[in-house]
């Protein structure tokens, strides 16, 4: 438990030292990365892709994977859009894009609980799916979803402060999770699933019902993220969010999440959220590409599950050395005889 | 259990003979049962459009298919040893750019070599790919989900917003895509080639047969003294080799490239390979499937356009069938396994 405690640490140590770094190459880039504004910009950029990864740490702790939840972004800002477009009040749109996004990942969940299948193959399949649909139905227009006083949810700190909305949703969501995870009999569920699916089974875990509303979970807070983005940038697209499971991979991983299963902690994936965000709107402030942005991006979620996997690296090496000189002293002990 | 292992031995030579056969007739179905859903496909559109068989129509769709096929090949190695490969797109991308750039400074190249340039930048991302998940012991979703980015991004960095012109490639390059024999495009039978290839050497040789029995069961291929990392090593280079000269073949095919060529390839190459009954838990699956899986999602996006369907529900056909393909394969090895199992017992037992 001590051991387990120290590791957690020390990983979040690091997050904090790769914020402080973060910070330095930001003020080094542009002279306005620390000032009070930039609160807000560098919260807005992760505002939606902050409230994904929530649902995708639980889901990631059991040991399963949602790569859909982007594309279900999309489709509910889409269904938000065209229902918006028809007349519809902008409530009705938003309800009807929770709904579109529980369908989506009910449908996941259903694929993966009820018919066994592996959630990284039907999540694959569901990404190309939910962003094919979305793409059939409106292949090149963009809709313009604009209704003044919700709109500058998208785009205006609340009042007073600098923080956005979104970010707002996203801090009570997480202390929602981080209640949930960590202190009542589901988060320790959640765990269990993870550690070892077919024990927690035989404890007496509904691991099948569980495992499907965490992925109906998840779809229900992608809408709603793409409710965020619709607002965000008063419009609606097949194409909103293409991509973006790479930013909510890696900002749970990053947050110390084993993708394997059965460890991770929402402070975590909080911290992961803070850093890469400032990360991205620092290396836009220097000037880089979305694309350059990607190699660090991709990089660091290489890193976040190699680095946790050195120690087992460095045993290996280790014992694959020792059985060289084993062998070469051997050979030198049976010469010695021979001579 | 004594009674059962007797119950087993009564007629064992039947019952093994008997569950070979069944598993023989599912895996020939399925190969037949994509040939019989390309004819349905090739005959609804020819009847409603007689243009669908005309030869240009066929050339093109072939070429596509061809690429994809190609891909494809790479792509079933690696998931049958129980991975995934997501990079291939952005490997494709990179190659075919350093191609195009390679014929605008070096315009009298022997074309030979610009396919060696292809393989050479395909093996590099497959070794970054293969060792990354062999040495460090990750799961290679994760890792080539981070080079699909990294490489892309060095490729728009490379690229900026340059774009090689179809009138910076030679004539006899170009015509390696555009360029047809009996009807059928060169790539056709570059891809043909391939796939007889590939068939082959997944049929013969120890080591491919190695990645079969890493699908199948990792832990115990270790502990059965099959060098399990160095197989997967070879799985990743063989798939980022592969990509590499895809990529090469696919600048001769489209005639320009930019920072952004084969994005998104990587998800219809894994929807042709898992339509064409490669088990996405690895383990079983042939590279002619995966191939005549490539040549169905590419018959069915050119109908589409033939049927008077917007061509933009491609992909959610490509997700669709990728999501029944995995169903069915669930529902046909819950139904099969209990037979496959009692005809192992037996051949153990005889």
């Amino acid at each position: 438990m001590v051991d387990r405690l120290r590791s957690v640490l020390r990983w979040e140590g690091a997050l904090v030292l790769l914020f402080i770094a973060t910070i330095v190459y930001g003020n080094n880039g542009s002279q306005y990365f620390l000032t009070r504004g930039n609160i807000f910009f560098v919260l807005l950029n992760v505002g939606e892709v902050a409230i994904m990864a929530l649902p995708l740490t639980l889901i990631v702790i059991t040991g399963e994977i949602d790569l859909s939840v982007a594309s279900i972004l999309g489709i509910a800002g889409l269904t938000m859009g065209e229902l918006f477009q028809h007349g519809y009040g902008i409530w009705w749109a938003m309800i009807g894009a929770l709904a579109v996004g529980v369908l989506a990942g009910a449908f996941n969940g259903l694929l993966i609980t009820q018919l066994g299948l592996p959630s990284l193959a039907v999540t694959i399949g569901t990404l190309t799916l939910y962003r094919g649909i979305a793409q059939g139905i409106l292949p090149t227009d963009t809709i313009q979803v604009y209704k003044p006083p919700y709109s500058n949810i998208g785009v205006t700190p609340i009042g007073g402060t600098e923080i956005p909305w979104s970010f707002a949703f996203f801090a009570v969501l997480a202390v929602i999770f981080g209640v949930v995870l960590h202190a009542t009999p589901l988060g320790r569920s959640i765990y269990a699933i993870g550690a070892g699916q077919e024990a927690a089974r035989f404890a007496g875990i509904r691991v099948r019902r569980i495992k499907f509303w965490l992925y109906v979970l998840s779809g229900l807070l992608s809408a709603f993220a793409g409710i965020l983005w619709t607002l965000r940038f008063s419009s609606a697209r097949y194409d909103s969010g293409i991509g973006l499971e790479l930013f909510v991979v890696t900002i749970v991983l990053l947050g110390g999440v084993s993708i394997f299963g059965g460890r991770g902690t929402i402070i975590g994936v909080a911290l992961a959220v803070i850093v890469l965000g400032s990360l991205q709107t620092a290396m836009t402030q220097a000037n880089q590409s979305p694309q350059e942005q990607n190699i660090v991006i991709g990089a660091l979620l290489i890193l976040s599950v190699v680095v946790p996997n050195a120690p087992g690296m460095y045993r290996r090496a280790r014992l694959r050395w020792q059985s060289i000189m084993a062998r070469r002293h051997a050979g030198e002990a049976a010469e010695a005889a021979e001579a | 259990m004594s009674a059962r292992a007797e119950t087993a031995t009564v007629g064992a030579a039947r019952g093994a003979g008997r569950s070979r056969q069944l598993a023989e007739a599912i895996f020939r179905f399925r190969e037949l049962g994509i040939v019989l859903a390309l004819g349905l496909v090739v005959g609804v559109t020819t009847i409603h459009n007689s243009n669908f068989l005309s030869s240009t129509s066929i050339q093109q769709l072939l070429s596509g298919a061809a690429i994809i096929a190609m891909l494809a090949i790479g792509e079933t190695i690696v998931i049958i040893t129980r991975n995934v490969d997501l990079s291939i797109g952005s490997i494709l991308g990179i190659s075919a750019y350093a191609v195009g750039v390679t014929f605008e400074n070096h315009p009298h190249i022997w074309i030979p070599f610009v396919f060696l340039i292809g393989l050479a930048i395909g093996v590099a991302c497959g070794i970054v790919n293969g060792a990354i998940t062999t040495i460090a012991r990750v799961p290679s979703l994760v890792v080539t989900l981070g080079t699909l980015y990294v490489i892309r991004g060095i490729d728009a960095r490379w690229a900026g917003g340059h774009q090689v012109g179809a009138a910076s490639l030679p004539n006899s390059f170009t015509n390696i895509g555009y360029g047809t024999f009996l009807g059928i495009p060169y790539l056709g039978y570059a891809a043909i080639v391939a796939v007889a290839i590939a068939t082959y050497a997944m049929r013969t040789f120890r080591t491919s047969r190695d990645f079969y029995a890493i699908g199948s069961n990792p832990d115990a291929a270790r502990l059965a003294g099959i060098p399990v990392d160095r197989r997967l090593f070879l799985a990743f280079v063989l798939s980022g080799g592969i990509a590499g000269v895809a990529g090469a073949f696919w600048l001769s095919l489209y005639g320009s490239v930019d920072a952004i060529a084969g994005q998104g390839y990587e998800f219809q190459v894994i929807a042709a390979v898992v339509v064409g009954g490669v088990a996405i838990f690895g383990g079983s699956g042939t590279v002619l499937g995966a191939a005549l899986g490539a040549l169905l999602l590419n018959t069915i996006d050119s109908a589409l356009v033939v049927l008077n369907v917007s061509s933009s529900w491609s992909s959610a056909i490509a997700g669709a069938l990728l999501l029944g393909a995995i169903a069915l394969d669930r529902l046909v090895s819950v139904r099969i396994a209990p037979a496959l199992r009692t005809g192992t017992r037996r051949s153990t037992r005889g």
